[in-house]
């Protein structure tokens, strides 16, 4: 269990995916579940989605977008180096309709990578699936083709027009259901704040509405609770009872407040984490000035 | 008895216990360096030579692991170290460890002969002379491997490396099987590495422990949640037997208003973030943030609460109160870990039990309100009832709220063995109580997950009696005589 990365390849601006040698985590994991990671002694625990799984070459896809040093760190490392811990498959898979449904599947920003393989399982149970992927702006689309070669129809949208339909996920799907469109489910991951609006979108017109749930983590195994989120008014750890739940239940205004109580820590931790990188590359300049 | 026994024994007449240094209060709030400073050579001895070697020896029935504490005491009294080392690993293989987390008031010593409260008369320091053997022994290379029996050919899984995995590990590698121990988090230990702070026992001794293990042949799994990474099922076919060690660390909360928000952490949240990820060192040596906490109050009055409390106070916060819906003789924690509480200047806040955690108004804590109690008739535990106070409550203004009031026992492994028959309420494991054995008979479970929250010495005990049982199964095919009547359902013989 080296857990190798085999493959790095630059998605988006800052946005990298991995392909990791992780065997018993491929053979395991199903869509919706994640994996926690370590990249260095005294390094933080963070959770990622499982993108994607080749259980034969025993390999598992992550894609990671740099928000703060961890991920920064992860970020720098490159083929053929090791990630330093990986447990997993953890947190509950995804709730797949046995066929014949039809089911969006929307993501937004790093969602998409949650939403690859939620719609390669769709399908393979028989489902009906339309993908609707929204971005900022187009250079920070990920994953397009991947989707789009597995779902019936997709639909991409851009805040800036750049590419696609120009708004925001919220309004495609608006459109969808307007059109009369029978849609049996829906699943959204991505920014909260668009989570709460894809579900605002669809209780109206009751379709179950699934949200994958990205809160603190830092055993990721049932043990902390820092990942509590409320759902009909009760408490439930996200790590074992989730990441998935009824969307129309969550509170997804406590979830943003709880996802922003780090965030001077976060600032401070990518500021040191920038001198040090800058620091390294001066003495690595020095170091190659004094050869010359 | 012979003179020259007499004389080599030369009993110490002192009536109290041969006091052990401290690291100054003052001081230590600024640290996470240990607490007691430990026993020298002379002072062991000299503590040693209290034991008046009674013929009743009831320090023995107090201990869980049953170690012969006279002789203990007498070889080193006769600094007869190497040998009082030999008897001591024979039933405990981590004294370093024990002495430093067991709850030797409320075992050993408490049932000393020289235990006599009214008469100002102290029990052996038991527990401070087998921290001081635990060390030499680190001290001076001692810690010699014992002997591995030839290889049986059987393999055993461990799940779980805490203190009844590493007990049963130890064990049963000695006896020839081959071990492996899965752990899901990233460090070997259980509740001694995320649980039980740095200034009660230095993660040094845990690593040195852990890495005698290894010597002997334990194979160590980390990152590995069995349930998770691999099925119960394929376990149970890859190995002859496994033992369930997985603790109780779900954390409860209070089911109060507020305590989502913001600044409110389980004790397990805290500690590990502290212990685990070492963010006491945020962020210059380590990348897991613990918040720069001004006034914060810890619910509970278990260790764990003063593990919190204490930890809480090494962060350099201006308050750090304690807050507990009964009264100072109904506290849970050892007197001792409540004494150093106290010293460390922790506030108490007894008779208050929480009932709203106030928003500061950003989602954030900004207070603790309590009802006032006093205490009425004994409930079901024999501890007396607390009932609220008409119309009392106090409000304490704080921006931290740690809730350490219990743990159930851990979800992940759980949830993959519907089958495995289990205590209706409280969901923690039946087993038979001679062999440890659950409803399945290859598989054995013992420490938090058998019994909820409780010691570590506890946890080695089963850990230990899980062993005995398991070589038993594996040579025999039958884990031990046990009475049917004591079996839980559905178990076979």
């Amino acid at each position: 269990m080296a857990n190798k990365i085999v493959q790095k390849r630059e998605l988006a601006p800052k946005t990298v995916l991995f392909e990791i040698e992780a065997p018993h985590i491929a053979e395991r994991g199903r869509a919706g579940q994640f994996v926690i990671l370590r990249v260095s002694e005294w390094g933080e625990r963070i959770p990622l989605t499982i993108a994607h799984r080749e259980p034969a070459r025993g390999t598992i896809t992550i894609v990671v977008q740099e928000v703060g040093k961890t991920t920064g760190d992860l970020n720098c490392l490159e083929v053929g180096e090791d990630i330093l811990d990986l447990a997993g498959p953890l947190g509950r898979p995804t709730r797949i309709p046995a066929g014949g449904k039809t089911v969006v599947c929307v993501g937004g920003g790093i969602g998409n990578a949650v939403v690859w393989p939620q719609v390669a399982a769709l399908k393979e149970a028989g489902n009906t699936v339309i993908s609707i992927l929204g971005a900022r702006t187009r250079e920070l689309l990920i994953l397009e083709d991947e989707i789009r070669a597995l779902s019936d129809e997709t639909i991409v949208t851009t805040d800036d027009g750049s590419y696609g339909r120009k708004g925001m996920v919220t309004h495609a799907l608006q459109d969808l259901i307007d059109g009369g469109r029978s849609l049996d489910e829906v699943i959204c991951i991505g920014p909260v704040i668009m989570m709460k609006f894809v579900c605002k979108t669809t209780q109206p017109y009751g379709i179950p509405t699934q949200a994958s749930l990205n809160p603190i983590m830092v055993d990721g195994t049932g043990m902390c609770g820092a990942c509590r989120v409320t759902v009909g008014g009760q408490t439930r750890f996200a790590c074992v009872e989730g990441p998935e739940f009824d969307g129309h239940q969550v509170d997804f205004d406590e979830l943003m407040k709880r996802l922003s109580y780090y965030q001077p820590e976060e600032r401070l931790a990518l500021e040191k984490a920038h001198a040090c990188r800058l620091e390294a590359a001066a003495a690595r300049l020095a170091a190659a000035q004094d050869q010359n | 008895m012979s003179d020259s026994r007499k004389s080599q024994r030369n009993i110490n007449k002192a009536k109290t216990k041969t006091p052990m240094r401290e690291q100054d209060p003052l001081q230590r709030i600024y640290n996470f360096e240990e607490v007691p400073l430990g026993y020298s050579e002379t002072e062991a001895v000299q503590e040693a030579r209290r034991c008046i070697q009674c013929k009743n020896k009831p320090c023995i029935s107090g201990c869980p692991v049953g170690i012969d504490i006279p002789q203990f005491m007498r070889l080193i009294g006769e600094e007869n170290f190497e040998e009082a080392l030999r008897l001591i690993k024979s039933k405990n293989f981590l004294p370093a460890i024990c002495g430093r987390v067991c709850p030797q008031e409320d075992q050993c010593e408490l049932h000393c002969t020289l235990n006599k409260p009214d008469k100002g008369r102290e029990p052996g320091a038991v527990g401070r002379v087998e921290r001081f053997i635990g060390d030499y022994a680190m001290e001076h290379g001692l810690d010699a491997l014992p002997a591995i029996d030839p290889p049986t050919g059987k393999r055993v899984a461990i799940i779980g490396s805490g203190p009844a995995g590493l007990t049963c590990a130890s064990d049963l590698i000695q006896r020839g099987h081959q071990v492996t121990v899965f752990e899901a988090l990233h460090k070997p230990g259980g509740v001694l590495f995320y649980g039980i702070p740095q200034f009660r026992l230095p993660k040094e001794i845990l690593v040195r422990e852990i890495d005698g293990l290894k010597k002997m042949g334990v194979e160590f799994v980390m990152n590995y949640p069995v349930g998770k990474a691999e099925s119960m099922e394929s376990i149970r076919q890859r190995f002859d037997a496994t033992f369930i060690g997985t603790g109780a660390g779900l954390p409860w909360f209070l089911n109060i208003p507020g305590e989502n928000l913001n600044g409110v952490y389980s004790a397990n949240e805290f500690l590990t973030r502290v212990n685990l990820m070492g963010g006491y060192r945020f962020p210059h040596a380590a990348d897991t943030p613990v918040k720069r906490i001004k006034r914060i109050a810890v619910i509970g009055a278990g260790n764990t609460a003063m593990d919190s409390a204490r930890t809480a106070q090494r962060l350099q916060p201006e308050i750090v109160y304690l807050v507990y819906r009964r009264s100072r003789l109904e506290m849970p924690a050892r007197i001792e870990e409540i004494h150093h509480a106290e010293q460390e200047g922790i506030k108490f806040h007894l008779l208050h039990s929480p009932v709203e955690i106030v928003d500061d108004g950003n989602g954030c804590v900004g207070a603790i309100r309590c009802q006032e109690m006093q205490l009425g008739e004994p409930d079901a535990s024999g501890r007396r009832r607390p009932v609220p106070i008409e119309g009392r409550t106090r409000e304490f203004a704080v921006d931290t709220v740690v809730i350490a009031i219990g743990t159930s026992p851990n979800p992940l492994l759980l949830a993959d063995c519907p089958d495995l028959a289990r205590h209706p309420k409280k969901g923690t494991i039946l087993v038979d109580e001679q062999t440890m054995q659950t409803s399945w008979p290859d598989v054995f479970a013992g420490g938090d997950i058998v019994t909820g929250g409780a010691t570590v010495i506890l946890a080695m005990g089963a850990g230990r009696k899980a062993a005995t049982a398991m070589h038993r199964f594996l040579t025999t095919g039958s884990a031990g005589p046990a009475p049917a009547a004591e079996q839980p359902a559905g178990q076979e013989a």
